[in-house]
């Protein structure tokens, strides 16, 4: 499988100034926003280190939850059904469907069934599948996946979205005022609900001991695919259960807060059993998640709730764009997510940071993100996965600065080499860091010269 | 071996040192305004009652579709959610609200439809202040939430902000939310 160049591909998103702007702008608004939340809020950091230590609580005894889980939603009349990978995933929701004889699919916004690559797998066998979240509509009409896992097409401008929605869905190509396009969906939308054979949604929480589960949304999209197909399909990875009812006050009080700046979705729905007659179907996936569990340094990832914060803080993720990833998880939480999947593929994500922190810092489950990332960098040199060019340099920079007259002797070089030097010796290939800056200029003497004559 | 069992086992085989359970707080200590918050959620609360407001509002509301009886509507609740779809104003009472969020809390016992808090072009909530709890840690500890099939807190109407963050109100379910101050 071919590894992702996250700086070559995120080259392409560079190319585009607005774009770049725009989108640095607007996941920079979401952090403003969040921070304000934050806050306003006495109890805040408590709040995290509840949240932080419910699901390590949780993942410390899955096994338990689990069949809690299972036990409940039974006795409540939900239906079950485990699933080991994407696969089986997948086969589950197109039996459930062959049971009902559902064609078309209404689905809201998971990101699970992304990663399963659910919606190709039903789309090949005559299943007509509509994503209702505008965000994941236009980029399924755009046949792009996510860039953002709140905000799907963060990377859009409107001008992009009316080309679209022109092309597909027979909107006025010279109107691209956001209201327009968005009411066009809603009209475009609305009657799939009244026809579909089937709604589906994900969870965001799955609550042990009462059985239920929630989906926090804004748009009312999940209720109305939830709420009018006589069938409901949940996907619900293993990782999302809570124990109980009172631990949701902790996380949906924070998720949208971090999310988006806003102290609740719009709509919080609990689903605990189906409605007379109708069903309501959750498949539980593992899908790497049990694996992931036993991963010394690497679990805590499995406390994310998905709110997007790190995405929206992180310098390189603002500048590159999600799609550059090329992973269903992108950011800081796909950096060191997406590895667990496939080291090889993604071994390029894991430096696709700074190392900066802001990450963890505004992380509400507490996750030690750079930190985990940096523990990557450190497994991906060991299995030898580094691309030769920075193998070569991390080789050659540790033997510089593991000796005190090789480093002098590389900073009076330095010196000497950036003023004397021309312009395409100093800018070749191999400086990743000067293609698109400036080198900043050398001091006249370093440090130590200062030292020695003035102590 | 089933995949049930095949999961339960490898999570029970991987699963990291215990870590003990923490007892949630209630965090009483900031109070907080219902109206406050409901507004900024693009919500709106009112005093006063409930069909003189929905007459003045919704002049040409053709079909109200009411699930109280504090308000008559102009046609009987439907079978078949689909059949909603036409509604211009739905009307129901919550059993709280919540003055964090500025959320009111519904389930099939207030809707006997749950599409009909998503498919009507507007819903207005009847809402006794009384029942107003101070935050989501009490809203969790309400009973109601164990005996609801679904429970929805609805706060504000459906919104979205997916393109280029220009928050759009009425985004595929309810254009408008009220929420009718109403003993």
């Amino acid at each position: 499988m071919k590894r992702v160049d996250h700086a070559e591909a995120s080259s392409h998103f560079i190319k585009s100034k607005a774009h770049v702007e725009f989108h640095d702008k607007r996941l920079w608004d979401l952090r403003g926003k969040r921070d304000r939340e934050a806050e306003a809020i006495p109890e805040w950091e408590e709040l995290r280190a509840l949240a932080s230590a419910i699901k390590e609580h949780t993942l410390s005894h899955l096994g338990d939850y689990l069949e809690q889980f299972d036990r409940n939603a039974t006795a409540n009349g939900m239906q079950v059904h485990w699933a080991r990978d994407a696969a089986e995933h997948n086969q589950i929701v197109h039996d459930v469907l062959g049971s009902f004889g559902a064609r078309v699919l209404v689905k809201s916004k998971s990101m699970l069934t992304d990663e399963c690559e659910m919606r190709p797998f039903l789309e090949n066998r005559g299943i007509e599948v509509i994503e209702t979240d505008l965000g994941e509509r236009i980029q399924q009409l755009d046949d792009e996946p996510p860039s953002h896992i709140v905000v799907p097409a963060v990377h859009k401008l409107r001008g992009d979205v009316a080309e679209v929605f022109s092309r597909t869905i027979g909107t006025d190509p010279k109107k691209s005022d956001v209201p327009y396009l968005a009411e066009s969906q809603r009209r475009h939308t609305r009657p799939y609900y009244l026809k579909a054979g089937a709604g589906m949604t994900g969870a965001n929480f799955a609550v042990a001991e009462t059985g239920s589960f929630v989906v926090c949304t804004n748009e009312g999209n999940a209720d109305l695919s939830a709420n009018l197909p006589r069938l409901h399909i949940a996907s619900i990875g293993i990782e999302k259960l809570i124990p109980r009812l009172e631990d949701l006050g902790v996380f949906v009080r924070m998720l949208s807060r971090s999310a988006l700046g806003s102290p609740i979705t719009q709509i919080t729905s609990h689903f605990r059993a189906p409605r007379p007659g109708s069903e309501l179907h959750v498949v539980l996936v593992d899908n790497g998640r049990s694996e992931r569990l036993g991963m010394e340094g690497f679990w805590p990832s499995l406390k994310c709730i998905r709110c997007g914060a790190c995405m929206n803080t992180c310098p390189v993720y603002r500048r590159s764009g999600g799609l550059s990833y090329g992973a269903t998880y992108s950011g800081p939480i796909g950096v060191i997510i997406d590895p667990t999947f496939n080291l090889r593929k993604y071994s390029a994500l894991p430096f696709a940071s700074t190392l900066n922190g802001s990450c963890t810092s505004v992380c509400p489950v507490k996750i030690d993100i750079h930190e985990q990332i940096y523990r990557w960098r450190k497994v991906i040199a060991e299995r030898n996965q580094l691309p030769m060019v920075k193998k070569e340099a991390m080789r050659i920079a540790g033997r510089v600065l593991s000796s005190p007259r090789l480093y002098r002797l590389a900073v009076k070089a330095a010196q000497a080499g950036l003023d004397y030097l021309p312009r395409s010796m100093i800018y070749n290939p191999l400086n990743a860091w000067g293609k698109q800056r400036e080198l900043p200029k050398a001091p006249k003497g370093s440090f130590r010269d200062w030292y020695l004559k003035n102590r | 071996m089933s995949s049930r069992d095949q999961i339960l086992a490898r999570v029970r085989r991987n699963q990291p040192a215990a870590v003990a359970l923490p007892e949630v707080p209630l965090f009483d200590g900031v109070v907080h305004d219902f109206q406050v918050n409901l507004a900024r959620m693009g919500g709106e609360y009112v005093q006063g009652d409930p069909t003189a407001f929905i007459r003045a509002r919704f002049p040409d509301a053709a079909v109200i579709c009411s699930t109280t009886p504090d308000v008559c509507g102009n046609r009987p609740l439907p079978d078949d959610p689909a059949a909603l779809e036409d509604v211009d104003v739905g009307v129901v009472r919550a059993r709280f609200g919540v003055a964090e969020t500025g959320s009111v809390w519904l389930s099939e016992a207030e809707l006997k439809l749950n599409a009909l808090g998503f498919l009507p072009q507007h819903l207005v909530v009847l809402l006794d202040p009384k029942t107003i709890v101070p935050n989501l840690h009490h809203a969790y500890r309400h009973p109601a939430f164990r005996e609801a099939r679904y429970a929805v807190l609805m706060t504000g109407p459906s919104a979205t902000a997916d393109i280029e963050g220009v928050l759009v109100r009425g985004a595929q379910g309810i254009r408008s939310l009220t929420v009718v101050a109403c003993r």
